[in-house]
């Protein structure tokens, strides 16, 4: 119980895919305008994660060695269409926020390397507890990035007013340089922690 | 001719594709500690997409938009009121990663045989392009966007501008972060964190290019 334990909680701090493995920086960069965004986004990663997941250990014995890497992405490409097919009829105005990183999940190297490391090795259980933790500890560092990004270049957060009308936004951390300050301040807080 | 030029300089400076646009991020951290390898990726980079963005533009042309060119509309000889039934864009993400991993393979064979040199040079990088989203992401644009998704032309200088950008950012990045080696740098700073520092203040100077227009 206490192994399905820490499978499960080591992707929210421990390896956290994007602030310690720094996997899936594109999306990560480019989609936390917002604390929302980060959030669909890191969601929508973590239903593919766990699907791939769980199709990839349920026929790791009947994929072939050799031909394991495509099989993977073809996998990983169906559901991500579903995902998408499924964003776009009931979020539409997230689905075009997010637009083209939506997509992309396909290339997120966080769900091609479980699928490879942890789903290929592993049981069918074990290997979903895997792709929960790892992909909502992925929407937790999301959700983090969107949330300073939103409070310092916008004054709010999840679209509700925060601070005082006098407070001026820094427009920068909301637009493309913000991603980059935020995440290096981020990693380096991390990395203060760790010495 | 002036449209051709913009669709270039917008793809190289406007919407940098790793600066703006946040595509390809990865090499761009991963693989920027020296300038020959930033330069050997570039290259890489710029040949893989120039073939995906052509062949993802014939596949969508010929395959999956509900058009009269579509090859299956053609074949089964279907009435032009049924054009819609034939619409296969939903497939577009399957097709595309399936079609760039295959002529990534392809490349990577056919260099090995013909020119040993050159796979010397590009080999390592081959398999890493698979998985930069950056192909993937050109691939998409080049269909969605209602201008590049014209001809097949435009599609093609819109990647190899992507391609060139993402080689400028990348090159640009390598001689910046070979000098780091001999600045002191604070220890909780250094790799990543800094190079990300670095990073986005490339890209509030590329921002200074959204004024041309």
């Amino acid at each position: 119980m206490n192994n399905l334990l820490k499978e499960f909680f080591k992707g929210f701090i421990k390896e956290n895919p994007v602030l310690v493995l720094l996997l899936g920086l594109c999306p990560t960069l480019a989609v936390t305008t917002s604390a929302i965004n980060g959030l669909a986004m890191g969601l929508a990663a973590t239903v593919v994660l766990i699907c791939s997941n769980v199709i990839i250990s349920a026929l790791k014995k009947t994929i072939p060695d050799n031909v394991r890497i495509p099989a993977f992405i073809v996998i990983i490409a169906s559901f991500v269409t579903m995902i998408d097919l499924v964003m776009s009829a009931y979020f539409p105005e997230i689905h075009k926020t997010l637009g083209l990183f939506i997509p992309l999940i396909v290339v997120n190297c966080i769900i091609l390397g479980r699928a490879e490391a942890f789903a290929s090795k592993n049981n069918i259980f074990v290997s979903f507890l895997d792709g929960a933790g790892m992909g909502l500890g992925f929407a937790l560092a999301l959700t983090c990035i969107g949330a300073i990004r939103e409070i310092i270049g916008n004054g709010t957060l999840f679209d509700i007013s925060l601070l005082s009308d006098s407070f001026q936004p820094a427009l920068l951390m909301v637009l493309p340089p913000g991603g980059f300050f935020t995440l290096a301040f981020l990693l380096f807080l991390l990395n203060l922690k760790k010495k | 001719m002036k449209e051709y030029v913009m669709i270039i300089i917008s793809a190289v400076l406007i919407n940098n594709f790793v600066l703006v646009r946040f595509l390809g991020i990865c090499p761009f951290i991963g693989v920027s500690k020296k300038i020959e390898t930033a330069i050997g990726m570039s290259a890489a980079v710029i040949f893989v997409i120039t073939l995906a963005s052509t062949l993802t533009f014939l596949i969508n042309k010929y395959f999956l938009i509900p058009e009269p060119t579509n090859i299956f509309y053609i074949l089964s000889g279907a009435k032009i009121e049924n054009l819609k039934n034939f619409d296969f864009r939903f497939m577009q993400t399957i097709v595309f990663i399936l079609s760039i991993a295959t002529l990534v393979q392809l490349v990577e064979m056919a260099i090995k045989k013909y020119s040993p040199g050159l796979y010397q040079a590009l080999g390592i990088f081959l398999p890493l392009i698979t998985t930069n989203c950056a192909v993937l992401g050109v691939a998409i644009i080049n269909v969605q966007d209602s201008v590049l998704s014209q001809s097949l032309l435009k599609s093609i200088l819109n990647g190899i501008g992507a391609a060139v950008g993402f080689g400028i950012a990348l090159i640009i990045m390598s001689g910046l972060r070979e000098k780091f080696e001999y600045l002191p740098i604070p220890k909780p700073l250094k790799g990543v964190p800094i190079a990300l520092i670095t990073a986005g203040i490339l890209s509030l100077c590329f921002m200074g290019f959204s004024g041309i227009k």
